[in-house]
């Protein structure tokens, strides 16, 4: 069925796929949403955490004393008491531990150091100020590439047997055939580049309200988390609690991102507080913890070659990394993949070879890493490719767009394995391009870009003119079991599906909207399936005791994984419902044949019953066949044979001032191609931000340090997001090339923009300038000094 | 010290910390959650209400400052449970996604169409600079306060026409 063939229901939407206003937005247009900084117990006591000013110092002493003095102060709690209950240290979701209070050295600025409970969060916040700490400070590793200097302080030295501060090597890809290829090349072109650290920043800041009822033992944790059961299973797992006395319930979100995937210090603590002083404990973080203890984003020094003929023909591309993971190992990523997907970093093209090394380092940073609309490191070898593309371009004097078009992967090559072992779903690349640029009048904006120069060489304007193209191939939907799992959990998603004897229904995800509009999309897919009105279908998500088991939303995963199942506990139904019309029509289920929402008797369309009179038939006293169970429920587990691989073509055209250096997007082309679009308009507002993402890491994001490792980008004052004002009137299209394995075709699409833009915005500017090379964020000082030919090191203030 | 205003018509008085913020009164001490709590420097404006008419980021002023003055939350734009034209217009044109920056939003866009009921999206865009928002990319909330804009009565309107 074609979105056009969709009927529309008494309420006015379509009983399917196609453009619908979003259910939840009843509650959020009157401020009535319930996110986790609105809960409200009664007695509920506020927390709050002291923090490390140090970015590495021992500890030698904490005297709470004058706190725990306080009239309002109910608990103080440091390492030393969670030390007491075995839980000082956590794990991380790669196998690393991390601190939750320190007990032996801060290793961070910003390191949680205490926790304070208190009738409410201004006593609490006071009594911060009343502890005593007694710090060692001591060097602090800052640039990562010094991190694995023989002298180097070793900042793990709590792990036995470490002697540095190397987490892994990594690579993937044949580097044997890799080097020969690039040693017969005509052409090879080698660039060093930063995708410096940034930050998720969702507009809601991470927290958690815990209550542990002392007489059933039930612990309630109220989370902003994108993941409520995975964090159930670990909270099972760390703190010994069992499983079923465990309720993580995820409320409305303010954002995600991949800043709430991860378990914070802070969670942990007011569980504690909340076994300590037997009362709820709330714990909600302000902006500038958020900024500087949360899980960051990217911080990949990358040093690209790209081998290619004279005619530009692409050979091989290879990368070393060197990745700062801050101060633990906390990213998220599949086991088996340390570095994420970053081995798709070859991208759209053909190869002959390619390969890629990747060296992760502790540094005295906050740690994190996989973060930020980035499915799973793809961001970064987008980045890291389209600009490689770019800079050949340059070297062969060929306009990027023709340099891509000819090297794009071509329809015919689909199902396509990469040379590092990606199985490739489907596409049409050049039909994408062609149409970005047929939006953008790519001729057109050459030509005129040509007058500018020539206007600017002959010294009558001072705005230069800058062009810039991205194509992206992201791997989402995360993950195939044989392949595919964190900490042991497998990631393929439950869905349970209700028809209630009216023929409502209830839909139960174990997946978790942090503004993707899921009550409203997955109501679309079950009406697409049964025929059952949107507005008929209730969407139940965010709480463990009342959804079936799954890992979460992140990695652009939802509708690949847990839309397929909502597709197939549809489907499921849809049989059942076959069998119960054949009984009550005393036919066979041969017999009859199905259109939206009613089956009928084959040849006899006047003689068939409703999904709705199906629903009631069910729930009655009609005989069943034998075997038959009466109801219309069903269930399902999602396990996706493969992941889902969106792609789009993006354009950007910005004018940049020679005089100031100051950067101006002027048009922003996207087209996409994510299969077909469940909520046309929902889609369209997924990259709408993911765009105003790339922008703002392109030109205005940076989570920076000075030589002390002090964070110099712990306020909104300080770490600048895109307002209005930067971001312009986005211009988007589409094309569609399903999925050929996922049952409705569709791809994901949650994080395409976010990962596809920021290389069309640089390579935009860099084109402006005429110069190869310059690392984001491309500031106007920052744009200045390349002009100059002396860039900046955006990541450290020093030269 | 004891502290009295209207809040959406109603007189509230409460005994607060003379240091008590303003989004912290509204929200602790009223439970008007709608009003949120983003940054603390005044620039994201997820806080954004209305004192005396003016939009102001109430994390950055004292509740005692706010005593004696009128003072309007998102909960009281819509009337008798209907969306006001502002609401309807986010609703129309999905200017909106985890709902986080919403009623900061609302609140602004409602200021802006006070003063001048016929924006430009220049003039849009300015209004707005103020209020972060992480989902959008601006352009639906943009739409929105346009869709607002050329539909004064809001829903009834658009039913009308």
């Amino acid at each position: 069925m074609t979105t056009t063939e969709v009927p529309t229901s008494a309420e006015g939407n379509p009983i399917g796929f196609g453009r619908m206003h979003r259910k939840e937005d009843a509650r959020f247009l009157r401020g009535q949403g319930t996110y986790v900084d609105d809960v409200t117990l009664p007695g509920m006591l506020h927390g709050a955490i002291l923090r490390s000013p140090f970015a590495h110092a021992r500890i030698v002493n904490i005297d709470t004393s004058a706190a725990e003095a306080h009239p309002r102060v109910r608990a103080v709690i440091t390492g030393e008491t969670l030390e007491g209950l075995g839980l000082a240290w956590m794990p991380t979701l790669s196998q690393d531990t991390q601190s939750v209070l320190a007990t032996d050295k801060v290793r961070f600025q910003g390191a949680e150091v205490a926790f304070v409970v208190a009738d409410d969060r201004y006593a609490a916040r006071d009594a911060l100020e009343l502890i005593d700490v007694d710090y060692e400070p001591l060097d602090a590793v800052v640039d990562a590439k010094k991190a694995l200097d023989p002298d180097a302080p070793v900042i793990r030295d709590d792990l036995e047997g470490r002697e540095d501060n190397k987490i892994y090597d990594w690579e993937a890809g044949d580097a044997e055939h890799c080097a020969e290829v690039f040693d017969q090349a005509d052409v090879v072109v080698t660039q060093e580049m930063l995708y410096p650290r940034v930050h998720p920043a969702p507009m809601e800041t991470c927290g958690s309200v815990a209550s542990m009822d002392p007489v059933s033992g039930k612990l309630t944790i109220w989370t902003t988390t994108q993941a409520p059961h995975a964090h159930r299973t670990l909270y099972a797992l760390v703190a010994g609690l069992p499983e079923h006395k465990i309720q993580v319930i995820s409320p409305d979100i303010g954002g995600g991102f991949g800043n709430k995937v991860g378990i914070y210090p802070g969670y942990v603590c007011s569980i504690v507080g909340s076994i300590v002083t037997g009362k709820p404990v709330k714990w909600m973080e302000d902006r500038a913890e958020n900024l500087m203890s949360t899980s960051f984003a990217r911080d990949y020094h990358m040093t690209g070659s790209i081998a290619a003929t004279k005619d530009g023909t692409i050979q091989g591309l290879k990368v070393d990394v060197l990745a700062d993971h801050g101060a633990f190992n906390g990213v998220a990523q599949p086991t088996k993949f340390p570095a994420g997907f970053f081995h798709i970093f070859t991208g759209s093209y053909d190869y002959d070879a390619a390969h890629c090394n990747v060296r992760a380092v502790y540094t005295n940073k906050a740690p994190g890493g996989v973060a930020y609309a980035c499915s799973f490191r793809v961001t970064e070898a987008v980045y890291l490719v389209e600009r490689m593309v770019d800079c050949l371009a340059d070297e062969l004097g060929m306009d990027p767009a023709e340099l891509r078009m000819k090297n794009l992967l071509r329809p015919e090559q689909f199902p396509y394995t990469t040379p590092t072992g990606w199985e490739y779903d489907s596409g049409d690349y050049p039909r994408a391009l062609k149409e970005a640029m047929r939006l953008a009048g790519y001729d057109e904006l050459r030509a005129e870009q040509a007058e500018r120069r020539r206007a600017f060489e002959a010294g009558e304007t001072n705005q230069l003119m800058g062009i810039g193209l991205s194509f992206f191939t992201e791997g989402v939907g995360a993950g195939p079991r044989k392949h595919m799992d964190i900490l042991g959990l497998g990631m393929a998603d439950g869905c349970e599906l209700r028809i209630h004897p009216t023929g409502k229904a209830v839909i139960r995800l174990s997946v978790q909207s942090q503004g993707q509009g899921h009550e409203t999309t997955f109501a679309q897919i079950v009406a697409q399936e049964l025929g059952i009105p949107p507005e008929d279908i209730d969407v139940v998500h965010g709480d463990t005791d009342n959804t079936p088991f799954g890992l979460g939303t992140y990695g652009s995963r939802s509708t690949p994984v847990s839309g397929a199942a909502a597709a197939v506990v549809s489907r499921r139904v849809k049989d059942k419902s076959r069998i119960i019309a054949a009984a009550a029509l005393e036919c066979s289920p041969d017999d009859l044949e199905w259109e939206h929402g009613r089956w009928f008797v084959k040849g006899d369309p006047d003689n068939g019953k409703t999904i709705q009179e199906i629903a009631f038939a069910s729930h009655g006293n009609l005989e069943l066949p034998e075997g038959v169970e009466g109801h219309l429920d069903a269930t399902a587990v999602y396990d996706p044979p493969e992941l889902t691989y969106p792609f789009g073509a993006y354009i950007c055209v910005t004018d940049v001032d020679a005089g100031t250096g100051e950067v101006k997007v002027r048009r922003f082309i996207a087209v996409d191609d994510c299969g077909p679009r469940i909520n046309p308009m929902i889609v369209e507002g997924q990259i709408h931000g993911g765009l105003a993402d790339g922008v703002g890491m392109a030109l205005m994001e940076v989570i920076a340090f000075d030589p002390e490792g002090n964070n110099l980008g712990g306020s909104f004052m300080d770490y600048l997001l895109p307002t209005s004002m930067e971001c312009p009137s986005w211009e988007t299209g589409e094309t569609v090339t399903p999925s050929p394995h996922h049952p409705l075709g569709v791809k994901g699409v949650g994080e395409s923009a976010t990962v596809g833009s920021p290389a069309a915005v640089v390579n935009a500017v860099l084109d402006a300038l005429q110069i190869r090379s310059a690392d984001m964020p491309l500031t106007p000082a920052v744009v200045w000094r390349a002009m100059q030919g002396s860039p900046l090191r955006n990541d450290l203030a020093i030269e | 010290m004891q502290v009295t205003m209207t809040v959406n018509g109603d007189e509230v008085t409460r005994d607060v910390e003379p240091r008590m913020l303003l989004v912290h009164f509204i929200r602790d001490e009223l439970g008007l959650t709608g009003t949120h709590w983003g940054c603390d420097t005044s620039n994201c404006g997820t806080c954004t209400l209305w004192v005396d008419g003016e939009a102001v980021k109430s994390c950055t002023v004292l509740a005692a400052m706010a005593g004696g003055r009128d003072v309007h939350t998102v909960e009281g734009v819509a009337q008798n449970g209907e969306l006001d034209a502002v609401q309807q217009g986010f609703l129309e044109e999905h200017g909106l996604q985890c709902g986080f920056c919403t009623p900061g939003m609302i609140m602004t866009a409602k200021w802006l169409l006070e003063r001048d009921p016929d924006p430009d999206e220049g003039t849009i865009r300015e209004a707005i600079s103020g209020n972060l928002c992480r989902c959008t990319g601006y352009e639906n909330i943009v739409r929105a306060v346009r869709w607002a804009a050329e539909h004064p009565a809001g829903a009834d309107e658009e039913v009308s026409a």
